[in-house]
């Protein structure tokens, strides 16, 4: 069983099979307060599944974009769980879990054609947009475009999809089963990925870097 | 959550991401197991400061190495576990929160408790692994480059009190910031300590900061070092604008007797105002020799004992959170809920965070 966890947006939790079917999935919207409620979520989702932290046997790890200060929280999360069963962390791209859920019906979102491009556009502050395309090829996603950081007037992605990302319908919330269900594929393909990989933050830390001595004359 | 925890000599891992360093430490009820730390303090000294979100980063690369390498030095297994501690607050909040999202959901995966403990009691905390007797109550004096706090320990697990703490900069930013003035690179404490060296500590008479008779009566305990920066790099304007060259070994060793007068003439003042005749140094100043010299001396002179473990214990790290949290633990303390967050101005009266 695959335990999912992602704080790129809010937080979320979920286990699935390794065929990908749900046993439980619990969440929080809030932007905020990852660090308090993300225990709690994953208590909630291994007792709604009826089983113990000893039944998991993978965990994926939403990687971003996002906040950064939310996002780690929940890869640190993953990967001490991983770590204390001893088990693989899949480390997963968020924007890729939220193309997956693009795919089912119900998503809320227009179900893509086959071999049409999918926008993936979250929130990145800072009048930013993060941005990454796949298209649709035997009815899964395949990233064509890396997550990458847009202004929010950027005419990028007009030529694919005839209109800004910022007028493009934007991800709010990222599903945990379909970040479970991306592992359990590249589970299954024998390809986890590298799991001390980093977090994508698409910017450079924030430092102001200090000026020579400031006069305080006298 | 499991069964009873076993009270005496339990095994706890302790998790520390407050500021630059992450630090996990083992313990087995006060014997030292392990005491694993990994620093990002170089990446910090091009900025001449800790930086957040850098320090943020670097906790979340270093933290499975640093819990991998913890376990495989204490010779025990992630499973052998009684509990897992870590520490709450205060400290940079992105920082925290790296540390507490890894405690909680590795608590949760082994099924162990969980403690979430107050980081400036952990400092008092880190003494009990020195092997020796510790009596209370205590007067402790805790200085570093994220704090500089006077406290009364009455009881480690369950009185605390703040008597004072900085108004502004930390003594350990004091030294960066002069540091920075005279041209040293970042750490300042180690390179002042060493520019002193051939310094006179009086040659140049520098404030001390809430030491005036005016600030005794609200400020008895509090210290103040921004009005020392500002003398200190106003003396050396002076200097350079009459044409005369910086003598920087007497204005460091000048800078460093003003900051070491006021945290040792506070701390005493405090032991002899609660008739407590012992002092505990903690936090990573404690490397300054001459801050160790002059409180040893002063305090020989005022009959109180000075307490002072080694510095892998009193700079920021993950056994003290262990040991704090493995005598909760035997103090009967039951776990934290796992509904707690990362408080960076956590209050010292609370030792450990239980909602
Ligand atoms: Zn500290």
């Amino acid at each position: 069983m695959i335990l999912g966890i992602d704080t790129s947006i809010g937080t979320a939790v979920a286990i699935v099979d390794p065929d990908g079917a749900v046993r439980a999935e619990a969440e929080s919207a809030d932007s905020r307060g990852h660090a308090e409620v993300i225990g709690e979520l994953i208590v909630r989702a291994l007792s709604a599944a009826g089983v113990r932290g000893s039944d998991i046997t993978a965990v994926a790890a939403g990687m971003g974009p996002g906040p950064f200060t939310g996002l780690r929280v929940g890869i640190a999360a993953a990967r001490a769980f991983a770590l204390g069963r001893g088990i693989p962390l899949v480390p997963v791209a968020s924007h890729d879990a939220a193309a997956l859920a693009r795919m089912r019906p119900g998503s809320g979102f227009a179900a893509p054609l086959e071999g049409e491009p999918i926008a993936i556009v979250t929130d990145a502050r800072r009048r930013e947009l993060a941005v990454s395309v796949y298209r649709v090829e035997g009815g899964l996603p395949v990233r064509i475009i890396d997550p990458h950081l847009v202004a929010r007037a950027s005419t990028e992605v007009v030529p694919l999809f005839g209109a800004p990302a910022a007028e493009l319908d934007e991800t709010t919330r990222i599903s945990a089963v379909a970040l479970a269900r991306v592992a359990a594929s590249r589970l299954r393909a024998g390809d986890p990925g590298d799991a001390a990989v980093e977090p994508l933050y698409l910017r450079a830390p924030d430092v102001t870097l200090p000026a020579g001595p400031k006069k305080v004359g006298s | 959550m499991s069964a009873a925890i076993r009270r005496d000599e339990p095994l706890v891992l302790g998790i520390e991401t407050s500021c630059d360093e992450t630090g996990i430490g083992i313990v087995r009820g006060r014997t030292l197991l392990s005491n694993t730390i990994a620093s990002s303090m170089a990446e910090h000294a091009r900025y001449g400061g800790v930086v957040p979100e850098v320090a943020a980063r670097a906790h979340l690369e270093a933290l499975q190495p640093a819990i991998e390498a913890a376990v495989a030095e204490a010779g025990v297994s992630l499973n052998d576990l009684d509990a897992v501690a870590v520490t709450s607050g205060p400290g940079l909040a992105g920082a925290l929160m790296v540390g507490v999202g890894a405690a909680k959901s590795l608590a949760v995966a082994l099924d162990k408790p969980l403690y979430a403990v107050n980081h400036l009691v952990g400092h008092i905390a880190a003494d009990i692994l020195t092997g020796d007797d510790v009596e209370y109550p205590t007067v402790a004096l805790l200085v570093s480059g994220g704090h500089t706090s006077l406290l009364l320990v009455r009881d480690l697990v369950s009185d605390v009190e703040m008597l004072g703490e900085t108004m502004d900069d930390a003594a350990g930013e004091a030294f960066d910031k002069i540091a920075r003035i005279l041209g040293l690179p970042y750490p300042g404490g180690p390179e002042i300590d060493r520019a002193a060296a051939t310094g006179d500590p009086n040659a140049i008479r520098f404030p001390r900061g809430m030491s005036r008779a005016s600030d005794m009566a609200a400020h008895r305990y509090d210290f103040s070092f921004s009005g020392l920066k500002t003398a200190v790099a106003r003396w050396i304007e002076q200097r350079e604008a009459a044409g005369e060259p910086v003598p920087v070994a007497d204005v460091a060793a000048s800078f460093r007797e003003a900051v070491v007068d006021v945290l040792v003439t506070k701390a005493l003042d405090a032991c002899a105002q609660h008739g407590v005749p012992r002092l505990l140094l903690g936090g990573g100043v404690v490397a300054n020799r001459r801050l160790r010299e002059v409180a040893l001396e002063r305090a020989a002179a005022a009959g109180v004992a000075v307490r002072i473990p080694p510095l892998s214990l009193c700079t920021d790290n993950g056994a003290m959170i262990a040991a704090l949290a493995a005598e909760l633990i035997a103090g009967g303390a039951a776990p934290s809920t796992l509904a707690f967050g990362a408080d960076s101005t956590l209050p010292v009266t609370e030792i450990q965070v239980r909602r």
